[in-house]
């Protein structure tokens, strides 16, 4: 059973210009695998070199931001809506 | 490769430099609303950084959404972000690049003891090595917007 992922807006160009698309998986790590096996752009947005999110990409399912949860082993239930969301970070002097 | 250029309606520009002016020393930021290469709306939010304000900003992932929603309502799209550079020029740090998301003008205003100088904005390269700088171009709805600006300016009024 699929559940929904939102995508946010600077990442729907490398998700077929959609803000929503659908993967099947009992975890949120399963979920992101078999979303970027179907939209292989993604992967370098969201994930590091070495395979880990990066550290301003939030994954919340529903209203709860998985770092609070079990990370990426967080279990999705049928009906959850996994949502893609930045933090936009930056400054001037390194 | 030379990038479209990126219109700024002169009001939203103003407001980005004013935050820019209010924020000083600390670093302001907010997002750009509009639609492709045309800024329409800046909209202030909190820099909610915990790694000091005076050389970072960050927006807060419900800032984040608040934004989006905030576009929606206003019928326009999430077109970037800006944020200043307090006494420090206005091209991106390692660290913007670091942390930097594809697609979103990225618009940067350098404060200069308190006064925005350069306003300039850049678009992550695609294997996100580098920013490149894109030219911006005022819309302005007459020059009435542009005296205030610059009584404002020599004033010194927020
Ligand atoms: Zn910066």
């Amino acid at each position: 059973m699929a559940n929904k992922i939102l995508i946010p807006t600077p990442l729907r160009a490398y998700a077929g210009k959609q803000d929503v698309v659908e993967a099947e998986g009992g975890t949120v790590g399963e979920l992101l695998a078999n979303m970027t096996a179907e939209y292989a752009d993604l992967r370098n947005h969201l994930y590091t070199e070495d395979g880990k999110l990066r550290n301003f990409v939030n994954i919340y399912v529903n209203d709860d931001d998985i770092r609070y949860l079990e990370k990426e082993q967080t279990p999705i239930k049928p009906g959850d809506t996994v949502s893609i969301i930045p933090s936009v970070a930056g400054g001037g002097r390194a | 490769m030379a990038l479209p250029t990126l219109v700024i309606r002169a009001d939203a520009e103003m407001g980005i430099r004013r935050h820019g002016r209010e924020a000083y020393p600390h670093e302001c930021c907010g997002a750009l609303f509009g639609r492709d290469q045309l800024v329409t709306e800046a909209f202030a939010l909190p820099n909610a950084t915990g790694e000091g304000a005076r050389r970072r900003f960050l927006v807060r992932p419900a800032d984040y959404r608040a934004a989006e929603r905030r576009a929606i309502e206003l019928g326009e799209e999430l077109v970037g972000f800006y944020h200043s550079h307090p006494d420090h020029p206005a091209r991106p740090s390692r660290y913007d690049l670091d942390h930097a998301w594809p697609v979103f003008a990225y618009v940067i205003v350098s404060v200069e003891g308190g006064n925005p100088v350069a306003l300039t904005s850049w678009r992550l390269r695609e294997d996100r090595s580098a920013f490149d700088e894109e030219p911006i171009a005022l819309e302005s709805h007459g020059e009435n917007e542009k005296q205030t600006e610059e009584r404002r300016e020599e004033t010194g009024e927020a």
